[in-house]
């Protein structure tokens, strides 16, 4: 397992204006604890830990950007930060993807 | 950033999940080759092997239950004849396959058909990096067989497939050179732990890793890293110091299991006995019901004591070590894991009556072929080697709260 990185340079890559959405080779199974994610093309498997976290990787496609879908949380600034670091690594990992305009 | 919640990942994982993470399927005990440490005795098939149907619908509860993926075995599962059936089945369904296999049946055709799928993942098996020493353990030609398998996955462009390795007192020295086959193939190495289970427990005395190739072994996984992959079998090295990657915890009934060919669900792919038989996928509930509720998988997600190891100073880093390993060793489940890096799985076996271990619940093997036998030690002047198994959850990330947590299973022998 990959301890998630602190790295800005992820977060730099990711485009919080953009429209996000879950990969679509990517299943998501809700725990008590948050949620699985397993990327059928990657092989990889994903723990989110964090409810709201899954709140926000679900419902990123009902938003024209991650920053919208984070602000919906109602969650305070340095959570917001924290949500979007960890939607960074998701990206960083093509557990999330950009939605392009026809899937928008 | 807020502090961590109260309730760990790895707490959670040891009370249970509503569905396992990933689960081993041994699909037949049918097997070409009658490897002498064979942890689950296969070699003949057995005539009540779940039909094509069965095997469905099993494949159409774990997609219910979203088990994204199972780890297929045996026997040698491509020797079943609707195997290849079954892994489109079973992709199709958004669960995902890999299967373990000695490479018999990986042509090149095979090998190109593997390639272009990406629900399906391939692990060869592989106990020797020579074949001298993997002959001995896994039978003559059978070194060959799997260098041909895998050079017809890389020559089809099947590129991270696993190269998986069983750690032994004669292979623990060739570390290096397993690597550098993986390298060469375009795999990924899995080292996993060498269980005296099946006809493992017939050659565990002369196999299994001694005090110095473990402490050996364990300095090589921390310079490797996440590089190799483990199956989270070695957690009970942990009590040498730091953990290693993966999630350090004994996943059986919580969080992995076994079904075996005749639909038998158990704790763990490494305890094939009665007294880790939590049900049958033939039950009325099928496997949902005994995941659920059976007995034996409630009892597994209570707190465990840590009985005689509560004192140890190490019992956090390394849990008590393998239930199947003490169990086929006569040891009781809440004390030292034989190979006990402390030493206090040897002070304990020694109490142990002669011939008083259990013995497996099934056997399987063929009849007339080769015999469990003890292997002897003047294969190579190489020191010992060792390398394992490897881990369903290997390459996952933990995200959201950043902690020392890994990969999961490796109980589940994935």
């Amino acid at each position: 397992m990959t301890a998630v990185p602190e790295s800005p340079a992820v977060l730099d890559r990711f485009d919080l204006d953009r429209a996000w959405g879950v990969h679509p080779s990517v299943a998501v199974r809700p725990e008590p604890f948050g949620a699985l994610l397993y990327h059928f093309g990657t092989r990889r498997l994903s723990f989110l830990k964090d409810p709201t976290l899954l709140a926000v990787v679900t419902t990123l496609s009902d938003h024209p950007s991650a920053r919208a879908a984070l602000a919906a949380t109602g969650a305070d600034v340095a959570q917001q930060r924290r949500l979007a670091r960890a939607l960074a690594t998701l990206a960083s990992t093509d557990m999330i993807t950009e939605r392009t305009e026809a899937s928008s | 950033m807020t502090a961590p919640t109260a309730t760990r990942l790895i707490d959670h994982f040891k009370l249970g999940l509503d569905a396992p993470i990933c689960l081993t399927w041994e699909l037949t005990y049918a097997c070409n080759l009658s490897c002498v440490h064979c942890l689950s005795s296969s070699g003949r098939r057995d005539p009540r092997e779940l039909t094509t149907a069965e095997a469905k619908a099993v494949i159409d509860e774990l997609e219910r239950m979203q088990v994204f993926y199972v780890n297929i075995g045996g026997g040698e599962p491509t020797v079943r004849s609707d195997f290849w059936e079954l892994v489109d089945y079973a992709t199709a369904h958004k669960v995902g396959v890999k299967f373990s296999t000695n490479g018999v049946k990986i042509t090149p055709e095979v090998a190109a058909r593997l390639a272009a799928s990406d629900y399906v993942d391939v692990q060869i098996s592989l106990d020797g990096a020579t074949a001298e020493v993997n002959d001995h353990v896994r039978g003559p030609g059978s070194y060959a067989t799997a260098m041909r398998a895998m050079a017809n996955l890389k020559n089809a462009g099947f590129t991270g497939f696993k190269l998986s390795v069983v750690c032994t007192r004669q292979n623990v020295g060739q570390l290096d050179e397993f690597k550098a086959i993986a390298d060469t193939y375009g795999a990924q190495l899995r080292l996993t732990r060498l269980r005296p289970s099946g006809r493992g427990a017939d050659v565990w005395d002369e196999l299994h890793l001694l005090p110095h190739q473990q402490k050996e072994l364990y300095d090589w996984l921390v310079a490797h890293g996440e590089d190799v992959l483990t199956g989270d079998s070695f957690f009970h090295l942990a009590a040498f110091g730091d953990a290693l990657p993966g999630l350090n915890l004994c996943g059986a009934g919580r969080v992995v299991c076994l079904i075996d060919p005749v639909g038998d669900v158990y704790a763990c792919p490494f305890a094939i006995h009665e007294n880790f038989l939590a049900g049958s996928v033939r039950d009325a509930g099928g496997f949902h019901g005994v995941w659920r509720d059976s007995a034996l998988f409630q009892e597994l997600r209570q707190p465990q004591t840590g009985g005689a190891c509560r004192s140890c100073q190490h019992y956090d880093a390394c849990q008590g070590g393998c239930m199947a390993a003490k169990f086929f060793t006569g040891l009781p489940l809440d004390g030292p894991d034989p190979e006990c890096v402390q030493g206090y799985g040897e002070s304990a076996l020694a109490g142990v009556v002669a011939g008083s271990a259990p013995k497996p619940s099934l056997d399987h093997s063929h009849r007339t072929e080769r015999k469990p036998r003890p292997v002897t030690l003047t294969l190579s002047r190489r020191p010992p080697a060792s390398a394992c198994d490897e881990s369903p959850l290997a390459g996952f990330e933990v995200i959201g709260q950043p902690s020392g947590s890994g990969c999961a299973s490796g109980a589940c022998g994935c």
